[in-house]
């Protein structure tokens, strides 16, 4: 057979530097022969295209989705592990299992991931402070590699591969599919006790004592509050809640899962979109006041609590053709001082849009290019468009990596080769790992070009 | 390649000696900057200018590049794009003005300076062009001129060839735009500059910088056409249309 492609331009969530490939869907069995064909500027695996830079495009190359049905999906309830498709998303997953009585062991703030994307970015979600990202859940992965063999790999078989690919933004091959873990539970809605805090100092305390107790934890806090209002802040900590602790009416039904789509963005959008300073600020303070003074507990079904902006289809849109860049970093504990610097700094730029997210990280995993490590990790949105931004981002990168912080690369779309080098120090030893499995270099990627990661 | 706010990493300057060449070059250096490649005829007169450029992290050099001899084009890029990966920006700024009182005399000397802006020109872009497009990714600018806007006599033979660049540039944009490659052409005003020492200056001069400031913000909009200083655009708009005895009289320098 043939393999048939489709010339098209690709960009990545945050629709900054899109660059053209050609493209094409492919069953897991004729994979190989796309791989023969392949031209010098390689190939590379995308999913639902929603990592926010550039690791799922590859200008000149080739790009391939992998078809996957969530028919396909096998659970074994017994032992409480799944079998999944590499191409399937966790909304299908979840749509699927949650009626079940299952759920996945990490969500990111987005349903609409694949699960091969899930491995590949090593995904994190509210609960990594209490159980790790999303590879820490893997019980074993199949693997094409470059030559077009299958390798069956995970923790505890062929583990070095397994620890590069956990993390390796698709570049050691082609993820067919996965084992996970999955976490039982009762009922399809969480209990979340909310917490509007003063100042970042207040936040970061409380979120320093009280984390443990819950599963989940995530923070935002105003990046456009100046003055007596800087780091205003609420934490939302939840926990999957018990048959018991549902109203009477919910009882009946106690494992419905039902995402709701309020709306779409419209196509029209003007260039530098509806996210500015000034909308941002409007938003923000509505955004604090709707939260109780004092903190509350109630409850929010599991789409308003772990994924409320895919309610909104094409929400990216927002930011106009300029698209924006998700800022993501985590530094260490005991460096609260970098975090207040980065904050600082982007109250100051006046470019935060209301997505804001901070969260503490647990310990990390062995993967030298997983994200995560023990610290707080801060997320911002920003549009592109502005001309303050690169200068803004490249000053922030000096602060987290001089506090010995890093960058996400699911998220990044601006950063340089040094910085990587600098966050991640084990990336020596991950590209022997790359080079082993992939010595001809077939998996590229516009974001291995663009910070040197593939030789 | 380019990043989300649109900084590049790998920037080749054709004509790596010319002073808007290089205010572009200098304005497109951010901390994301891998390579600047400055290609003209004469590397060990470009000291001066790789001085200028120069930044810690940043590798900047000066390559031999004779825009005359086109039967080297191909080797030249290829044996660039080889050596420090996909060139992001590529700016084609080399031209000569030529004395159109002498051409006028010995019209021997129209040949070269046709040859260089033009032939030159369309070769060594369509070289960059080739390479970019098979990488799909890439843009490309052009320094085209308002002299070839609406070509005038004091300098019709520099004139047209900057009229004969700009319409392959804006064909070469529409060509090349589906592989993911951008064209900018820049038409720039008379510019204070060595190629205009002790020229009379034409209303609505400008400067290297000038141009080049304009330039970036263009190529960061992804504009095909940038006017230096934006005026210019007006004004030409009304001198294109101007009766040909009224266009004669006009005392344009």
């Amino acid at each position: 057979m043939r393999p048939d492609y489709t010339s098209a331009r690709l960009s990545g969530w945050g629709r900054t530097a899109p660059s053209v490939a050609r493209t094409a869907r492919v069953e897991i069995r004729d994979l190989s022969e796309h791989l023969k064909d392949a031209t010098g500027r390689g190939v590379i695996m995308r999913g639902l295209g929603r990592s926010y830079g550039d690791p799922a495009q590859n200008s000149g190359g080739t790009v391939l989705t992998l078809a996957g049905s969530v028919d396909e999906v096998v659970v074994d309830e017994a032992a409480g592990v799944a079998t999944c498709p590499a191409g399937v998303s966790l909304h299908d997953v979840l749509r699927q299992l949650v009626p079940r009585g299952w759920f996945v062991p990490v969500t990111p703030g987005t349903r609409f991931v694949t699960v091969g994307g899930a491995v590949a970015s090593d995904i994190h979600g509210k609960n990594h402070h209490f159980e790790g990202s999303f590879g820490s859940h893997v019980r074993s992965l199949r693997l094409m590699l470059a030559d077009g063999t299958i390798r069956t790999i995970g923790p505890d078989r062929d583990a070095r591969l397994f620890w590069a690919t956990v993390g390796g933004m698709g570049l050691t091959g082609a993820i067919l599919d996965v084992d996970f873990t999955l976490l039982a539970i009762e009922t399809s809605v969480c209990r979340v006790e909310t917490t509007r805090c003063r100042g970042l100092d207040e936040l970061l305390t409380e979120m320093s004592h009280g984390d443990e107790d819950h599963r989940y934890s995530v923070a935002w806090v105003d990046l456009q509050a100046n003055g007596r209002r800087f780091g205003r802040s609420v934490l939302w900590r939840g926990d999957h809640a018990r048959v018991e602790e549902l109203s009477e009416r919910r009882r009946l039904r106690p494992l419905e899962y039902e995402p709701r789509h309020l709306a779409s963005v419209p196509p029209l959008v003007p260039r530098t979109g509806f996210v500015n300073g000034f909308t941002s600020a409007v938003f923000n303070e509505l955004w604090y006041r709707k939260e109780p003074r004092r903190r509350s507990t109630g409850t929010k079904p599991i789409p308003a609590y772990f994924h409320p902006l895919d309610a909104v289809g094409d929400w990216n849109r927002l930011y106009g053709r300029g698209g924006f860049v998700q800022y993501q970093f985590v530094v260490p504990f005991e460096r609260e001082d970098a975090l207040r610097e980065v904050v600082r700094r982007v109250v100051a730029s006046r470019l935060a849009s209301p997505l804001i997210v901070l969260k503490r990280f647990g310990p990390g995993n062995p993967g030298p290019l997983s994200f995560p490590m023990r610290g707080w990790t801060l997320t911002v949105d920003m549009p592109a468009v502005r001309t303050a931004l690169g200068p803004l981002l490249h000053d922030l990168d000096s602060i987290v990596l001089d506090a010995g912080g890093r960058h996400y690369l699911a998220k990044d779309a601006h950063t340089t080769p040094d910085s990587i080098r600098r966050g991640y120090p084990r990336l020596a030893e991950w590209m022997d790992v790359r080079r082993e499995v992939d010595p001809d270099g077939l998996w590229q990627s516009d974001l291995a070009r663009r910070l040197e990661l593939v030789a | 390649m380019r990043n989300a706010t649109g900084e590049v990493q790998n920037v080749l300057v054709l004509g790596g000696r010319s002073e808007i060449g290089l205010a572009i070059a200098r304005r497109m250096i951010t901390p994301a900057t891998r390579h600047v490649v400055l290609a003209c005829r004469r590397p060990d007169d470009a000291e001066a200018a790789l001085a200028a450029l120069s930044r810690p992290g940043l590798e900047v050099r000066a390559v031999a590049f004779d825009a005359a001899a086109t039967a080297a084009h191909r080797r030249f890029v290829d044996g660039l794009v080889d050596d420090i990966g996909d060139i992001d920006v590529a700016i084609v700024a080399f031209g000569v003005l030529g004395d159109q009182d002498a051409i006028d005399d010995d019209p021997d000397l129209a040949v070269p300076v046709a040859h260089v802006n033009y032939t030159g020109a369309v070769s060594a872009t369509l070289q960059v062009a080739r390479r970019m497009r098979a990488a799909r990714h890439g843009h490309i600018v052009v320094l085209s001129s308002v002299a070839g806007e609406r070509v005038r006599k004091s300098n019709y033979v520099y004139g047209s060839t900057k009229a004969g660049l700009d319409g392959f540039a804006q064909g070469l944009a529409d060509a090349v735009d589906s592989d993911g490659v951008g064209v900018t052409i820049v038409r720039p005003g008379f510019v204070h500059s060595r190629m205009t020492a002790g020229l009379k200056a034409a209303p609505f001069s400008t400067t290297p910088d000038a141009v080049a400031e304009c330039t970036v913000a263009g190529v960061r909009r992804g504009r095909r056409i940038v006017w230096a200083p934006g005026t210019l655009r007006w004004v030409f708009m009304v001198l294109r249309h101007l009766p040909t005895p009224i266009w004669r009289r006009l005392p344009l320098g």
